[in-house]
């Protein structure tokens, strides 16, 4: 989508290359980043997630300002973040230590590990991942408080196929 | 809701959806005059001394909801690992879930190394916790034990920042508790000596602060062993009733007496089981 680096780059294109730069600057113009793209670190407001960069009233509701910009709780945004920066800290101490290609190797694994997963709408192990990350031999809050296995409702299978596949 | 069933797979933890619903209500409420009922609190003493062969841990009994006494017998002293123990002062149930949780996690370390877990590791994964959710898990930690290079004591406040002392004292009595530590703490005591010392510390909590009362708990470890006494004192006794309000037998003299049967048929007998499967 990006085809020379000197036009203005947008948005998600922004995030795309910061993910991607360590590996190469060179992004493939395919149907699946988009479905790569779009959770990554979400800030409020920012991206909306419909087509043509809309908000898609339909599948998700009124937006208002004040609900997408101010997170409801302090603590919201850390905590969603949360996995995600640990691992950022984790690979760049790894870099400092043992040199790039420790969390380089690290990296391709866990993309490995998380490709071999259930369809979205059902529960998934994750037990390669966990088993990576060290987290299968510690417990916190995510393990006890609102467990996804017990959860009430159930996604539709359907929309959340096609939302991963960004085709939605 | 939909979206969230669409958009990303259901994950664990806290959820911070009904946050705003929450903050509406509390601000309608305080319109009609009403206040939220709060959350039930240790507003506890609870200290820690180390002494010449390991730690003694002290604490009172007392949890409270606002004004009342919601627990007139808490156990404010945690199991954290076979050696290492934890007083908890603040919201009852942030230290309780937090103690536990430290204590699963510790139990699976050591069987990991397949080791006897340090103070300073638990102390490292509290503060690591209290940290990451910045002083919102109100639990204020006493955390002491032994392990291979000696006896240890943590204070660790809901922060997430820590203290290693050889004498420390939290909650709402920790004041009137220091103040007595203060004034006799020696270094290398003997057990008996570090018990009556923390035993005086929590009754001069027990006594000087309204949060703090009923007996006194404690709990001495050393290496290879550990005691857990409760209760060590019963500072505040319920009171016995001198006095009573009914009358003997006899205190009215019967005049006469008339006695009328009530004739009743049995008409139906019948038995239903109930399904205790």
């Amino acid at each position: 989508m990006r085809k020379c680096r000197h036009e203005p780059a947008t948005q998600p294109e922004i995030q795309l290359y910061r993910t991607e730069s360590r590996r190469n600057g060179i992004t493939m113009n395919t149907r699946g980043i988009r479905s790569q793209l779009k959770d990554s670190v979400p800030v409020a407001g920012m991206c909306p997630q419909g087509a043509y960069g809309v908000q898609d009233s339909l599948r998700s509701g009124f937006t208002s300002v004040k609900n997408e910009l101010l997170p409801s709780h302090p603590l919201e945004l850390s905590e969603k973040n949360f996995q995600l920066n640990q691992d950022k800290m984790n690979f760049s101490t790894l870099r400092n230590i043992q040199g790039l290609h420790a969390p380089l190797k690290l990296q391709m694994e866990y993309r490995a590990a998380r490709q071999i997963q259930r369809l979205p709408f059902l529960q998934s192990s994750h037990l390669a991942l966990d088993t990576l990350r060290g987290s299968d031999e510690a417990i916190g809050f995510e393990d006890i408080l609102s467990d996804p296995a017990q959860s009430e409702t159930m996604g539709e299978p359907h929309m959340m196929v096609e939302y991963k596949l960004g085709l939605l | 809701m939909a979206t969230l069933t669409v958009t990303r797979p259901p994950f664990g933890g806290f959820s911070f959806e009904n946050c705003k619903r929450n903050a509406v209500l509390e601000g309608d409420a305080n319109k009609i005059g009403f206040s939220l009922p709060p959350a039930r609190k240790t507003g506890t003493t609870i200290c820690g001394v180390v002494f010449k062969d390991g730690v003694v841990l002290g604490a009172d009994t007392r949890a409270t909801e606002g004004m009342v006494v919601a627990d007139k017998n808490c156990s404010k002293i945690h199991y954290i690992s076979p050696n290492i123990y934890c007083c908890g002062a603040g919201t009852a149930a942030d230290t309780e879930m937090t103690t536990q949780i430290i204590s699963s996690n510790l139990e699976l370390h050591s069987l990991s190394t397949g080791r006897l877990p340090r103070v300073a590791t638990a102390n490292r994964m509290l503060k690591q916790m209290l940290f990451r959710y910045q002083g919102y898990i109100g639990a204020a930690l006493v955390l002491g034990g032994v392990d291979c290079n000696g006896p240890h004591l943590y204070s660790i406040y809901p922060h997430g920042s820590t203290d290693k002392l050889p004498y420390v004292t939290m909650g709402s009595g920790s004041l009137a508790a220091m103040a007595v530590f203060e004034d006799r703490y020696k270094p290398d005591m003997e057990e008996e000596e570090a018990k009556q010392l923390v035993r005086d510390a929590i009754a001069a909590g027990i006594f000087n602060d309204l949060g703090s009362g009923s007996n006194i708990d404690l709990c001495v470890i050393t290496k290879g062993k550990v005691d857990y006494i409760r209760p060590h004192d019963e500072a505040n006794k319920k009171g016995v009733r001198t006095g009573d309000y009914k009358y003997k037998r006899g205190t009215t003299s019967v005049l006469s007496k008339v006695v009328t049967t009530l004739d009743l048929e049995l008409m139906e007998e019948s038995v239903q089981t109930m399904d205790t499967s």
